[in-house]
């Protein structure tokens, strides 16, 4: 028999209902995992262990009174930046070492309503502020899989939400959680072989998730196959009154959206993401992408998204400029580390400076700038009207094709230390994914091939804000064409 | 634009991060190289148009006025570094 960790959700849940094994035994052996290669991969900063048993016991209690809900029983990873009442919660900072969240995030609770195992909390980029978890104050992500002429190399999983990609990659859990917010899912997901699924702004909630920027923070779903991810967004998505910008529209069905096929869609081809510098194999697998759409009856149109080549720089102003607000709270005096000083002022400063990481406290600094007297016109409010540009070129594009196709980063996964010299060119990694982020509009990436050295590369579907049934349905045609098989070197069982 | 040191510490200032000395010549360079990659944008011709503030599409909610959570100052400062009863404790602000 297959092993539990290698199955899919999907199995998992027919297993469960069939009786083939208990929610105990598929959430024991993803423990088993953990506890044999966390110690090596550091994906998680915390593991609930007898939290997950607890929460197993009461699925096999609800599945033996015949009672399956969409994830009873499903053991999942739970990035740290989600609030988990009782369980710390750090984002990945030294300056929330101490907090224990009173409180449920809105999404973790939506899927502890549907019956999910939380096995625990995983790393990120401190703040979720990096694209290559090396900015962790919990120490770096090793990347599960390995170049293959060079195994003693330790890639970086990607970021922000590095532990929750390695995690799943490397089967200690079934699905997880990640943030969004310049490509900190699709990024990730790319480097480690996974589908990444970045629904449309507002259509999960906010509530609870420790703010980064708040008008581009996405919450969304990992997962290894795009089924898998369609039930887990299922599961989290929702309007939620807590949220003010969470979107009160009803959740339509994404895994029945999986099936829809591409017949007679229109699918875009975004002309200026073919960047200068891109290696070529990843040219060659976009190309490869639109020929398997074709294929399967799309119809193939270019379009053009003028504005692409300022998303990045939009970005960090935009973000910077929420963050260094958003992380105002932060101040010694209501949870989180203190640093004790001679006055009040002295105390925020010193608990500040010792809590904050050098990327954080750079974007901080960054965005009180643009934010302060003289500067905000000329930084801030020509940002936010670049970012109405590229909403536009958005918008402009989907009045004639259905969804678009392109790389999901222009590169696979780097070694730990590279691209640490310059943060301009650890930026770079979201210059793909940060344009759907300032829009709002919903993407996944899907594994579709390998490099020369046989890492993942992924391609991103872009679709119309709202409508995930479309890049659900196109995704999944590329994961059918694609039949990407490969596993990561590092995996639970292995 | 070029930010001098004494900007490097009134930004630092500004957002209640202690900046040492020896730190402001690096957070300079670093700063100064972001926001020269960043002036990129004044290529764009923004001309009547209107800042986009977020990727929410909808009209913001309204809801009645009225308290819906709270009487729980156990579990509100249950995080807290430091109290005094049912207080945050800070250090002494007025003499």
């Amino acid at each position: 028999m297959t092993q539990l960790t290698d199955l899919t959700i999907v199995q998992a849940r027919d297993g469960l209902r069939e009786k083939d094994f208990s929610a105990v035994d598929l959430t024991l052996a993803h423990l088993n995992g953990i506890e044999a290669l966390n110690p090596r991969l550091n994906a998680f900063i915390t593991v609930s262990h007898s939290q997950a048993l607890d929460q197993a016991r009461a699925a096999d209690k609800a599945l033996a009174a015949g009672e399956q809900r969409a994830l009873t029983g499903i053991p999942l990873a739970i990035k740290d930046l989600f609030c988990t009442a009782g369980v710390r919660t750090t984002a990945g900072s030294k300056i929330l070492g101490p907090f224990v969240p009173p409180y449920e995030s809105s999404v973790t609770a939506n899927l502890l309503r549907d019956g999910a195992v939380f096995l625990g909390k995983t790393n990120l980029d401190e703040f979720a502020m990096g694209s290559s978890n090396m900015t962790s104050a919990y120490g770096p992500v090793e990347n599960p899989w390995k170049r293959r002429q060079d195994a003693n190399a330790v890639l970086v999983p990607g970021g922000s939400s590095g532990g929750s990609a390695a995690a799943v990659a490397a089967r200690l859990a079934m699905g997880a959680t990640g943030t969004d917010t310049g490509g900190s899912i699709r990024q990730p997901a790319s480097f480690c072989g996974l589908v990444g699924v970045k629904p449309s702004y507002g259509r999960c909630s906010r509530w609870g998730v420790v703010a980064f920027a708040s008008s581009l923070d996405h919450p969304g779903p990992f997962a290894r196959t795009v089924r898998d991810g369609a039930i887990l967004l299922g599961s989290m998505a929702g309007h939620d009154p807590k949220d003010s910008t969470s979107a009160d529209m009803p959740v339509p069905d994404y895994e029945a959206a999986c099936a829809r096929g591409v017949k007679g869609l229109r699918i875009g081809v975004p002309l200026e993401y073919r960047m200068d510098g891109m290696p070529g194999e990843i040219e060659a697998l976009w190309r490869q992408g639109l020929d398997w759409l074709r294929s399967a009856g799309a119809e193939i149109v270019d379009v053009s998204l003028p504005h692409t080549k300022y998303g990045l720089a939009t970005y960090y102003i935009v973000a910077p400029a929420e963050a260094s607000s958003n992380l105002a709270r932060y101040d010694g005096v209501r949870f989180g580390l203190r640093h004790d000083g001679e006055d009040l002022r002295d105390l925020y400063e010193r608990t500040r400076a010792e809590g904050f990481g050098p990327e954080v406290r750079r974007r901080i600094m960054i965005g009180t700038y643009v934010l302060s007297a003289g500067y905000y016109d000329a930084y801030y409010l020509r940002a936010q009207k670049i970012r109405a540009l590229i909403l536009k070129d958005f918008t402009d594009v989907f009045a004639n094709v259905d969804a678009l196709l392109t790389p999901t980063a222009p590169s696979a996964a780097f070694a730990q230390g590279e691209n640490m010299d310059d943060p301009i060119k650890m930026y770079l990694n979201d210059v793909f994914t940060v344009p759907a982020d300032l829009a709002g509009v919903p993407a996944i990436s899907i594994p579709a091939g390998l490099d020369v050295n046989g890492l993942p590369l992924g391609l991103q579907v872009i679709g119309k804000v709202f409508d995930e049934e479309t890049v659900f349905a196109v995704a999944a045609e590329v994961e059918r064409a694609a039949g990407f098989t490969a596993l990561p070197a590092i995996r639970a069982g292995g | 634009m070029s930010l001098d040191p004494a900007t490097i510490r009134r930004i630092a200032s500004l957002a209640r991060i202690r900046v040492e000395e020896h730190e402001v010549e690096t957070l300079q360079t670093e700063l100064n190289s972001i926001l020269g990659w960043i002036e990129q944008l004044n290529e764009v011709n923004v001309d009547g148009v209107e800042p986009l503030t977020g990727g929410a599409r909808m009209a913001m909610k309204m809801r009645d006025d009225v308290v819906t959570d709270g009487g729980y100052p156990e579990k509100v400062l249950a995080n807290a570094p430091d109290r005094n009863g049912d207080f945050y404790a800070v250090p002494k602000v007025v003499e």
